[in-house]
Protein backbone atom coordinates (compact mmCIF):
# COMPACT_ATOMS: atom_id res chain seq x y z
CA UNK A 1 0.00 0.00 0.00
CA UNK A 2 2.45 2.39 0.77
CA UNK A 3 4.60 1.58 -2.12
CA UNK A 4 1.27 2.39 -4.24
CA UNK A 5 0.66 5.61 -2.51
CA UNK A 6 4.18 6.31 -3.16
CA UNK A 7 3.99 5.90 -7.16
CA UNK A 8 0.43 8.00 -6.68
CA UNK A 9 2.60 11.24 -4.61
CA UNK A 10 5.56 10.64 -7.29
CA UNK A 11 3.00 11.46 -10.34
CA UNK A 12 0.80 13.85 -9.00
CA UNK A 13 4.29 15.82 -9.02
CA UNK A 14 4.49 15.29 -12.63
CA UNK A 15 1.09 16.23 -13.40
CA UNK A 16 1.67 18.97 -11.37
CA UNK A 17 5.11 20.66 -12.03
CA UNK A 18 4.47 20.20 -16.31
CA UNK A 19 3.20 23.21 -17.85
CA UNK A 20 1.48 22.17 -21.25
CA UNK A 21 2.42 18.56 -21.01
CA UNK A 22 4.29 16.06 -23.73
CA UNK A 23 8.06 17.12 -24.15
CA UNK A 24 7.83 19.25 -20.79
CA UNK A 25 7.36 16.41 -18.44
CA UNK A 26 11.05 15.11 -18.86
CA UNK A 27 13.01 16.69 -17.32
CA UNK A 28 10.71 16.17 -14.22
CA UNK A 29 10.51 12.44 -14.76
CA UNK A 30 14.43 12.69 -15.17
CA UNK A 31 14.73 14.11 -11.73
CA UNK A 32 12.57 12.07 -9.34
CA UNK A 33 11.42 9.07 -11.76
CA UNK A 34 15.46 8.31 -12.64
CA UNK A 35 17.67 10.07 -10.25
CA UNK A 36 15.60 10.11 -7.23
CA UNK A 37 13.56 7.03 -6.87
CA UNK A 38 15.53 5.22 -9.62
CA UNK A 39 12.05 3.43 -10.81
CA UNK A 40 13.52 3.23 -14.76
CA UNK A 41 16.86 4.05 -16.41
CA UNK A 42 16.98 7.08 -18.84
CA UNK A 43 16.56 4.71 -21.84
CA UNK A 44 13.39 2.94 -20.72
CA UNK A 45 12.17 6.44 -20.06
CA UNK A 46 12.76 7.76 -23.53
CA UNK A 47 11.33 4.25 -25.06
CA UNK A 48 8.17 4.84 -23.31
CA UNK A 49 8.06 8.57 -24.47
CA UNK A 50 8.48 7.33 -27.68
CA UNK A 51 5.94 4.99 -28.03
CA UNK A 52 3.36 6.82 -25.80
CA UNK A 53 3.81 9.00 -28.65
CA UNK A 54 2.71 6.45 -31.39
CA UNK A 55 -0.27 5.77 -29.04
CA UNK A 56 -3.46 7.33 -28.65
CA UNK A 57 -3.99 9.76 -26.09
CA UNK A 58 -2.31 11.97 -23.90
CA UNK A 59 1.55 11.65 -24.14
CA UNK A 60 2.15 12.44 -20.57
CA UNK A 61 -0.35 10.04 -18.87
CA UNK A 62 0.38 7.36 -21.32
CA UNK A 63 4.06 7.29 -20.12
CA UNK A 64 3.43 7.56 -16.28
CA UNK A 65 1.01 4.53 -17.56
CA UNK A 66 4.38 2.62 -18.61
CA UNK A 67 6.38 3.46 -15.80
CA UNK A 68 3.80 2.74 -13.63
CA UNK A 69 3.45 -0.73 -15.29
CA UNK A 70 7.01 -1.74 -15.07
CA UNK A 71 6.69 -1.23 -11.28
CA UNK A 72 3.99 -2.42 -10.36
CA UNK A 73 2.22 -4.32 -13.06
CA UNK A 74 -1.42 -3.22 -14.14
CA UNK A 75 -2.43 -1.88 -10.29
CA UNK A 76 0.64 0.28 -10.78
CA UNK A 77 0.35 1.75 -14.29
CA UNK A 78 -3.35 2.58 -13.48
CA UNK A 79 -2.43 4.78 -9.80
CA UNK A 80 0.59 6.45 -11.99
CA UNK A 81 -1.77 7.32 -15.20
CA UNK A 82 -4.54 8.86 -12.85
CA UNK A 83 -1.84 10.16 -10.45
CA UNK A 84 -0.60 12.28 -13.23
CA UNK A 85 -3.88 13.65 -14.35
CA UNK A 86 -4.93 14.37 -10.22
CA UNK A 87 -3.55 18.37 -10.60
CA UNK A 88 -5.26 19.47 -13.94
CA UNK A 89 -8.37 18.09 -12.77
CA UNK A 90 -8.13 19.75 -9.10
CA UNK A 91 -7.07 23.06 -10.47
CA UNK A 92 -8.82 23.24 -13.38
CA UNK A 93 -12.22 22.65 -11.73
CA UNK A 94 -11.27 25.44 -9.38
CA UNK A 95 -10.54 27.78 -11.99
CA UNK A 96 -13.33 26.69 -13.98
CA UNK A 97 -15.49 26.95 -11.05
CA UNK A 98 -14.11 30.40 -10.37
CA UNK A 99 -14.04 31.56 -13.65
CA UNK A 100 -18.29 30.92 -14.19
CA UNK A 101 -19.18 32.90 -10.87
CA UNK A 102 -17.13 35.88 -12.79
CA UNK A 103 -17.99 35.55 -16.26
CA UNK A 104 -20.87 38.55 -16.30
CA UNK A 105 -18.42 40.91 -15.13
CA UNK A 106 -17.02 43.34 -17.78
CA UNK A 107 -13.28 43.85 -16.69
CA UNK A 108 -13.21 39.86 -16.86
CA UNK A 109 -14.80 39.98 -20.40
CA UNK A 110 -12.17 42.11 -21.22
CA UNK A 111 -9.16 39.95 -20.15
CA UNK A 112 -10.86 37.16 -21.62
CA UNK A 113 -11.41 39.16 -25.22
CA UNK A 114 -7.60 40.21 -24.97
CA UNK A 115 -6.95 36.55 -24.08
CA UNK A 116 -8.73 35.39 -27.03
CA UNK A 117 -5.93 37.20 -29.29
CA UNK A 118 -2.68 35.38 -27.83
CA UNK A 119 -4.70 32.47 -28.35
CA UNK A 120 -4.62 32.68 -31.85
CA UNK A 121 -0.61 33.32 -32.21
CA UNK A 122 -0.14 30.69 -29.90
CA UNK A 123 -2.50 28.39 -32.62
CA UNK A 124 -0.18 29.91 -35.31
CA UNK A 125 2.72 28.94 -33.59
CA UNK A 126 2.11 25.22 -32.81
CA UNK A 127 0.75 24.90 -36.54
CA UNK A 128 3.72 26.44 -37.85
CA UNK A 129 5.69 24.17 -35.57
CA UNK A 130 3.86 20.86 -36.45
CA UNK A 131 4.15 21.69 -40.06
CA UNK A 132 7.63 21.83 -40.00
CA UNK A 133 7.61 17.78 -38.65
CA UNK A 134 4.82 17.03 -40.91
CA UNK A 135 5.78 18.24 -44.14
CA UNK A 136 8.02 15.81 -45.11
CA UNK A 137 7.56 16.10 -48.67
CA UNK A 138 4.86 17.55 -51.51
CA UNK A 139 3.03 14.58 -51.53
CA UNK A 140 1.36 14.90 -47.51
CA UNK A 141 1.11 18.57 -48.85
CA UNK A 142 -1.20 18.24 -52.08
CA UNK A 143 -2.38 14.96 -51.39
CA UNK A 144 -3.15 15.20 -47.36
CA UNK A 145 -2.93 18.74 -46.13
CA UNK A 146 -4.58 20.96 -48.66
CA UNK A 147 -7.98 18.12 -49.03
CA UNK A 148 -8.32 17.68 -45.25
CA UNK A 149 -8.25 21.77 -45.02
CA UNK A 150 -11.26 22.00 -47.36
CA UNK A 151 -13.22 19.33 -46.37
CA UNK A 152 -12.81 20.34 -42.56
CA UNK A 153 -13.80 24.03 -43.90
CA UNK A 154 -16.52 23.30 -46.16
CA UNK A 155 -18.09 20.32 -45.14
CA UNK A 156 -19.24 18.61 -42.14
CA UNK A 157 -17.67 15.52 -42.07
CA UNK A 158 -16.28 14.57 -38.19
CA UNK A 159 -12.74 15.01 -37.49
CA UNK A 160 -12.94 11.33 -37.05
CA UNK A 161 -13.36 10.46 -39.91
CA UNK A 162 -10.80 12.81 -41.89
CA UNK A 163 -7.76 11.45 -39.27
CA UNK A 164 -9.12 7.78 -39.94
CA UNK A 165 -8.40 8.63 -43.50
CA UNK A 166 -5.53 10.82 -43.84
CA UNK A 167 -3.76 7.50 -41.60
CA UNK A 168 -5.36 5.15 -44.20
CA UNK A 169 -4.11 7.90 -47.07
CA UNK A 170 -0.43 7.55 -45.29
CA UNK A 171 -0.04 3.91 -45.90
CA UNK A 172 -1.21 4.07 -49.31
CA UNK A 173 0.78 6.66 -50.56
CA UNK A 174 3.72 5.29 -48.88
CA UNK A 175 3.24 1.59 -50.45
CA UNK A 176 2.38 3.09 -54.22
CA UNK A 177 5.73 4.88 -53.87
CA UNK A 178 7.39 2.14 -52.28
CA UNK A 179 6.30 -0.03 -55.22
CA UNK A 180 7.23 2.59 -57.97
CA UNK A 181 10.88 2.96 -56.59
CA UNK A 182 11.16 -0.54 -56.00
CA UNK A 183 10.22 -0.57 -60.06
CA UNK A 184 12.24 1.98 -61.12
CA UNK A 185 15.36 0.29 -59.13
CA UNK A 186 15.09 -2.93 -60.55
CA UNK A 187 14.64 -1.16 -64.35
CA UNK A 188 18.05 0.51 -63.45
CA UNK A 189 19.57 -2.71 -62.07
CA UNK A 190 18.47 -5.39 -64.78
CA UNK B 1 -27.68 14.49 -16.77
CA UNK B 2 -27.02 10.57 -16.55
CA UNK B 3 -27.60 11.34 -20.62
CA UNK B 4 -25.31 14.11 -20.93
CA UNK B 5 -22.56 12.39 -18.85
CA UNK B 6 -22.93 9.21 -21.44
CA UNK B 7 -22.23 11.30 -24.36
CA UNK B 8 -19.78 13.47 -22.99
CA UNK B 9 -18.00 10.21 -21.71
CA UNK B 10 -17.93 8.78 -25.53
CA UNK B 11 -17.45 12.58 -27.13
CA UNK B 12 -14.02 12.50 -25.21
CA UNK B 13 -13.09 8.64 -25.62
CA UNK B 14 -13.26 9.69 -29.14
CA UNK B 15 -11.20 12.65 -28.79
CA UNK B 16 -8.42 10.09 -26.66
CA UNK B 17 -8.60 7.93 -29.32
CA UNK B 18 -8.39 10.24 -32.74
CA UNK B 19 -7.28 13.59 -31.28
CA UNK B 20 -3.38 12.84 -32.80
CA UNK B 21 -0.52 15.44 -32.45
CA UNK B 22 -0.50 17.32 -28.85
CA UNK B 23 -2.56 19.36 -26.96
CA UNK B 24 -3.85 21.51 -29.65
CA UNK B 25 -5.12 18.25 -31.63
CA UNK B 26 -8.54 18.61 -29.60
CA UNK B 27 -9.18 21.70 -31.07
CA UNK B 28 -11.13 20.71 -33.99
CA UNK B 29 -12.90 18.11 -32.22
CA UNK B 30 -14.37 20.90 -29.81
CA UNK B 31 -15.36 23.13 -32.60
CA UNK B 32 -17.53 19.93 -34.46
CA UNK B 33 -18.86 18.78 -30.27
CA UNK B 34 -20.08 23.08 -30.30
CA UNK B 35 -21.26 22.83 -33.54
CA UNK B 36 -23.20 19.20 -33.09
CA UNK B 37 -24.52 19.88 -29.47
CA UNK B 38 -24.27 23.67 -28.35
CA UNK B 39 -22.61 23.28 -24.98
CA UNK B 40 -20.43 25.99 -25.72
CA UNK B 41 -19.52 28.57 -28.55
CA UNK B 42 -16.43 28.79 -30.45
CA UNK B 43 -15.21 31.98 -28.15
CA UNK B 44 -15.68 29.70 -24.84
CA UNK B 45 -13.43 27.35 -26.19
CA UNK B 46 -10.44 29.63 -26.78
CA UNK B 47 -10.77 31.03 -23.80
CA UNK B 48 -10.90 27.45 -22.40
CA UNK B 49 -7.54 27.05 -24.46
CA UNK B 50 -6.56 29.77 -22.81
CA UNK B 51 -6.39 28.35 -19.33
CA UNK B 52 -5.37 25.29 -20.30
CA UNK B 53 -2.44 26.71 -22.03
CA UNK B 54 -1.46 28.89 -18.30
CA UNK B 55 -1.79 25.76 -16.18
CA UNK B 56 0.28 23.18 -14.95
CA UNK B 57 -0.64 19.08 -16.59
CA UNK B 58 -1.20 18.26 -20.40
CA UNK B 59 -3.26 20.78 -22.28
CA UNK B 60 -5.75 17.84 -23.20
CA UNK B 61 -6.45 17.19 -20.60
CA UNK B 62 -7.04 20.63 -19.04
CA UNK B 63 -9.31 20.90 -22.00
CA UNK B 64 -11.28 17.71 -20.89
CA UNK B 65 -12.13 18.54 -17.60
CA UNK B 66 -12.74 22.05 -18.43
CA UNK B 67 -15.57 21.25 -20.91
CA UNK B 68 -16.04 18.69 -18.65
CA UNK B 69 -17.26 21.04 -15.78
CA UNK B 70 -18.88 23.64 -18.07
CA UNK B 71 -21.14 20.93 -19.31
CA UNK B 72 -22.00 18.69 -16.47
CA UNK B 73 -20.57 20.23 -13.24
CA UNK B 74 -18.08 18.31 -11.16
CA UNK B 75 -19.11 14.92 -12.52
CA UNK B 76 -18.08 16.10 -15.94
CA UNK B 77 -14.96 17.33 -15.48
CA UNK B 78 -14.43 13.97 -14.09
CA UNK B 79 -16.04 11.67 -16.76
CA UNK B 80 -14.71 13.60 -19.86
CA UNK B 81 -11.06 13.29 -18.30
CA UNK B 82 -11.49 9.61 -17.98
CA UNK B 83 -12.75 9.30 -21.12
CA UNK B 84 -9.51 10.90 -22.45
CA UNK B 85 -6.92 9.07 -21.12
CA UNK B 86 -9.11 5.59 -21.05
CA UNK B 87 -8.21 4.35 -24.74
CA UNK B 88 -4.44 5.24 -24.04
CA UNK B 89 -4.13 3.89 -20.53
CA UNK B 90 -5.60 0.45 -21.94
CA UNK B 91 -3.51 0.10 -24.68
CA UNK B 92 -0.59 1.01 -22.37
CA UNK B 93 -1.88 -2.05 -19.67
CA UNK B 94 -3.32 -4.22 -21.95
CA UNK B 95 -2.12 -4.68 -25.52
CA UNK B 96 1.44 -2.81 -25.25
CA UNK B 97 2.76 -6.79 -25.54
CA UNK B 98 1.36 -6.31 -28.87
CA UNK B 99 2.25 -3.25 -29.59
CA UNK B 100 6.58 -3.12 -29.09
CA UNK B 101 6.61 -5.47 -31.98
CA UNK B 102 5.29 -2.13 -34.14
CA UNK B 103 7.54 -0.16 -33.03
CA UNK B 104 9.50 1.33 -35.68
CA UNK B 105 6.84 -0.86 -38.22
CA UNK B 106 7.09 1.24 -41.46
CA UNK B 107 2.95 0.47 -41.58
CA UNK B 108 2.96 2.58 -38.58
CA UNK B 109 5.34 4.93 -40.08
CA UNK B 110 3.13 5.59 -43.01
CA UNK B 111 0.17 5.82 -40.45
CA UNK B 112 1.82 8.97 -39.10
CA UNK B 113 3.22 10.10 -42.56
CA UNK B 114 -0.66 10.87 -42.78
CA UNK B 115 -1.68 11.91 -39.68
CA UNK B 116 0.79 14.73 -39.32
CA UNK B 117 -0.02 16.95 -42.33
CA UNK B 118 -4.23 15.97 -41.05
CA UNK B 119 -3.59 17.36 -37.62
CA UNK B 120 -1.51 20.43 -38.88
CA UNK B 121 -4.54 21.07 -41.48
CA UNK B 122 -7.54 20.21 -38.43
CA UNK B 123 -5.40 22.84 -36.21
CA UNK B 124 -5.06 25.46 -38.95
CA UNK B 125 -8.77 24.90 -39.98
CA UNK B 126 -9.54 25.56 -35.96
CA UNK B 127 -7.70 28.41 -35.75
CA UNK B 128 -9.61 30.06 -38.32
CA UNK B 129 -12.35 30.34 -36.21
CA UNK B 130 -10.52 31.96 -33.16
CA UNK B 131 -9.41 34.90 -35.53
CA UNK B 132 -12.90 35.61 -36.86
CA UNK B 133 -13.61 36.07 -32.84
CA UNK B 134 -10.74 37.78 -31.59
CA UNK B 135 -9.13 40.13 -34.93
CA UNK B 136 -12.56 40.48 -36.91
CA UNK B 137 -16.06 42.52 -35.94
CA UNK B 138 -18.38 40.63 -38.19
CA UNK B 139 -21.52 42.43 -36.64
CA UNK B 140 -19.93 46.04 -37.04
CA UNK B 141 -19.11 44.94 -40.66
CA UNK B 142 -21.89 43.80 -41.80
CA UNK B 143 -24.45 46.45 -40.03
CA UNK B 144 -21.89 49.21 -41.91
CA UNK B 145 -20.72 46.85 -44.59
CA UNK B 146 -17.32 48.96 -44.54
CA UNK B 147 -14.29 46.90 -44.79
CA UNK B 148 -12.45 49.12 -42.28
CA UNK B 149 -14.72 47.70 -39.44
CA UNK B 150 -14.47 44.38 -40.28
CA UNK B 151 -10.81 44.35 -38.53
CA UNK B 152 -10.75 44.81 -34.69
CA UNK B 153 -7.27 46.91 -35.43
CA UNK B 154 -6.14 47.11 -31.59
CA UNK B 155 -6.84 43.29 -31.39
CA UNK B 156 -4.35 42.84 -34.52
CA UNK B 157 -1.71 45.05 -33.20
CA UNK B 158 -1.30 43.43 -30.16
CA UNK B 159 -1.36 39.88 -32.53
CA UNK B 160 1.36 41.23 -33.84
CA UNK B 161 3.14 42.40 -30.88
CA UNK B 162 2.70 38.70 -29.62
CA UNK B 163 3.67 37.21 -32.86
CA UNK B 164 7.07 39.48 -32.73
CA UNK B 165 7.48 38.51 -29.32
CA UNK B 166 7.50 34.87 -29.70
CA UNK B 167 9.32 34.23 -33.57
CA UNK B 168 12.19 37.10 -33.84
CA UNK B 169 13.35 38.87 -30.63
CA UNK B 170 15.60 36.69 -28.85
CA UNK B 171 14.84 37.16 -24.91
CA UNK B 172 10.91 36.90 -25.08
CA UNK B 173 11.01 33.87 -27.69
CA UNK B 174 11.54 31.46 -25.54
CA UNK B 175 9.14 32.46 -22.52
CA UNK B 176 6.39 30.51 -21.25
CA UNK B 177 3.08 31.03 -22.93
CA UNK B 178 1.26 31.86 -19.91
CA UNK B 179 2.91 35.19 -19.41
CA UNK B 180 2.02 36.35 -23.00
CA UNK B 181 -1.63 34.44 -22.00
CA UNK B 182 -1.66 37.08 -18.33
CA UNK B 183 0.15 39.80 -20.60
CA UNK B 184 -3.05 39.65 -23.06
CA UNK B 185 -5.51 39.47 -20.09
CA UNK B 186 -3.89 42.78 -18.42
CA UNK B 187 -3.94 44.72 -22.29
CA UNK B 188 -7.64 43.67 -22.95
CA UNK B 189 -8.38 44.94 -19.39
CA UNK B 190 -6.75 48.18 -20.09
CA UNK B 191 -8.25 48.68 -23.50
CA UNK B 192 -11.81 47.27 -22.98
CA UNK B 193 -11.12 44.58 -25.33
CA UNK B 194 -14.31 43.23 -24.80
CA UNK B 195 -16.78 45.84 -25.22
Amino acid sequence: MREYLKLFWAFIKVGGLTFGGGYAMLPILQRDIIEKYGWATEEEVMDYYAMAQCLPGIIMVNTSAFIGRKLKGIKGGIVAAVGSTVPSLVIITLIAMFLSAFTHYSVVQDAFAGVRVCVVILIVNAVVKLWKSAMVDWKCFFLIFLPICALSLFTDVSPVLLVVAAAVAGVAISVISSKCAGRGEEARGG
Amino acid sequence: MILTLLRLFWEFFKIGIFAVGGGMAALPFLYDLADSTGWFDYAQIADMLAVSESTPGPIGINMATYVGYEVCGIPGAFIATLGTILPGVTVVLIVVHFLEKFRGNRYMDAAFYGLRPASTALIAVAGISVVEIALLNMDLFKSTGDLLDLFSWPAIALAVVIWVMTNLIKPTKGLHPVVYILGSAIVGIIFKFGS
